[in-house]
């Protein structure tokens, strides 16, 4: 299965990477949004494969942008893989630590005690000055390895960023979905007291999809910090953790590109559901989700395995 | 002779409820031990303390001459002692044959669950044993099957089949012949038994029909009210006035002369 799809992933991102240049701007900088948010959504198939549904994926989210927010803040730090990449392990950090506990609970209590951890960053967030606070505060925009460019080039740039960064996240975790702990989420999600009798701890493993989530989670927050320029608490707010889930059912778990796809669907929909009904564009995509579970209980992503289905048989 | 599996002064209590008491018992390696017991008699009880599923309130066990007094179910099965389920535990949502490489590769893989993440699952080597694994227990036809859509028997011998991977030395299958019609009874068993026998395993069935008992059993544990009131040679155990009276509901005579 693997050479095929790879060919065909590596196609579609040389396809988007070309059309940046040639897109119009309000289309780049909404595909930059919708792709670096792709991430987090990514990271909530891995968890979601397993049968858990994190409502607080936001506060790794969260992490990941206040971390570039911060050291670009204080370090006067400029270069965006010095700082996505501290983003991400600060995520991937806080994730190790909150998992000790998270990893022991699962459906509705693991749902809440995720936005319970989330609020708690939230609170912080709000209550601290020196942390910005209600409003937050701009983040400096990043050079590229000392390259520092301006107006639309710097758009581009930080387009083609997010588009490599999604593509290395993409490869990594369709050869995780492949491995020994990425393919043990169905079993965990169908009968953990099997896993464990085969000599596996599943709180370990569930464990271990939290920090990848997590890591996920703060690539996608560090990426939507240097694109948005700026930070505030509602990145950890329970509503951008609802949207993240909303997302990923709109999405479906069946494929890494489904992530992104479903993300680009979201951003697109929100967008002309805000210019044509401004006043009802929630209920808009309430409606989009509302017939996506109908006719699509798989999501959008299973459109895409359905045609990739159909030529050779076995995929 | 050494035994594989010690057990001394085990009991488990559930408040005021004495679910096992006083069980001291040795098993010696590729023994066939059949354990029976009415309902509620505590055979469940013992394989669950044994597999590490439930803690002994009092005693100790030993595998191999380590303590594993206490553990945790996924260490006891990584050092050796595997179990069936008496409602077969399968994973419905997976075919067959991904059940079995499922538990194939966890059973291959190490401690460390960084390196599973880096391992692929589908190995020619988890393959190929799970392949094997399905023709030993002669569950080939229903390799491309969704477990959930399995005819009870299948269910039960999958479930086996996933509980020997990773060569134990002890299994226990707790009533690998619940819910299965009369008529399946003996082939599931023969299956199941040849299967086990050409892999040396030290095996402890439970199980309610005498008759598979006294065919397949080399010695019979008796459960009653938590302990064990008899232990011996089928025969002799089958026998024993009070297991009648208590387990197998016949009379004495009744049996004397069916044995003879």
């Amino acid at each position: 299965m693997g050479a095929g799809r790879m060919l065909v992933g590596a196609l579609a991102v040389a396809a988007f990477a070309v059309a940046g240049a040639f897109a119009p701007p309000w289309i780049v900088s909404l595909a930059t949004v919708a792709f670096a948010n792709g991430l987090v959504v990514l990271g909530l198939v891995i968890l979601w494969r397993a049968g858990l549904v994190p409502f607080g994926q936001a506060l790794f989210y969260a992490v990941g942008a206040y971390t570039v927010a911060l050291i670009g803040r204080y370090t006067g730090l400029r270069d965006v893989f010095v700082l996505i990449l501290a983003g991400a392990i600060a995520a991937g950090l806080v994730a190790f630590v909150v998992g000790f506990l998270l990893a022991r609970y699962r459906d509705i209590f693991f749902a809440m005690l995720s936005l319970a951890m989330s609020m708690i960053l939230y609170g912080v967030l709000v209550k601290t000055e020196s942390l910005g606070s209600t409003d937050g505060f701009n983040v400096a925009s990043g050079t590229y390895l000392g390259y520092a460019p301006q107006g639309a080039a710097h758009d581009l740039a930080l387009y083609w960023l997010v588009l490599a960064f999604c593509a290395l996240s993409a490869v990594v975790v369709a050869a995780y979905f492949t491995s020994v702990a990425g393919m043990l989420a169905a079993p965990v999600r169908d009968n953990e007291i099997r896993v464990e009798f085969l000599g596996l701890s599943v709180n370990r493993l569930v464990h271990l999809k939290l920090v990848i989530a997590g890591v996920l989670a703060g690539l996608g927050g560090a990426l939507s910090a240097l694109v948005v320029e700026h930070v505030d608490p509602n990145m950890a707010y329970w509503t951008t953790s609802g949207g993240f889930v909303f997302v990923t059912i709109l999405a479906g778990a069946g494929s890494v590109a489904a992530a992104f796809v479903g993300s680009l669907v979201f951003e697109l929909a929100r967008s002309i559901a805000v210019d044509i009904f401004p006043g009802e564009w929630q209920i808009t995509l309430g409606t989009v989700l509302l017939l996506t579970i109908l006719f699509l209980p798989e999501g959008l992503g299973s459109l895409v395995t359905r045609l990739a289905r159909k030529p050779g048989g076995a995929a | 002779m050494s035994a594989i599996l010690s057990v001394r002064d085990l009991a488990k209590t559930f408040g005021p409820v004495v679910a096992a008491r006083d069980i001291t018992l040795d098993i010696p390696a590729c023994q066939i031990v059949g354990v029976i017991g009415a309902n509620g008699a505590g055979k469940t009880t013992f394989v669950n303390m044994v597999t590490g599923h439930l803690r002994p309130s009092r005693g100790s066990i030993r595998f191999e001459d380590r303590d594993i007094t206490g553990l945790p179910s996924r260490r006891i099965t990584r050092l050796g002692i595997s179990r069936s389920f008496q409602v077969a535990q399968v994973f419905p949502s997976l075919t067959v044959f991904d059940n079995m490489c499922a538990a194939t590769a966890v059973a291959r893989g190490t401690d460390s669950m960084l390196k599973r993440a880096l391992t692929p699952l589908r190995s020619r080597a988890t393959l190929d044993e799970a392949e094997a694994a399905i023709e030993l227990f002669r569950i080939a036809s229903f390799r491309n099957a969704r477990s959930a859509t399995l005819p009870q028997g299948v269910r039960k011998l999958l479930d086996i089949a996933m509980a020997t991977v990773g060569a134990p030395r002890v299994l226990m299958l707790d009533e690998p012949t619940s819910g299965i019609s009369v008529e399946e009874k003996f082939d599931v068993m023969d299956v199941v038994m040849s299967a086990l026998r050409s892999r040396n395993m030290t095996v402890l069935f439970v199980e309610h029909d005498m008759e598979i008992v006294s065919r397949f059993a080399e010695r019979v544990l008796a459960f009653y009210d938590g302990a064990v009131i008899a232990d011996g040679a089928p025969a002799v155990a089958l026998a024993d006035p009070r297991v009648q009276m208590l387990i197998s509901g016949t009379k004495p005579a009744a049996v004397e002369a069916a044995d003879a």
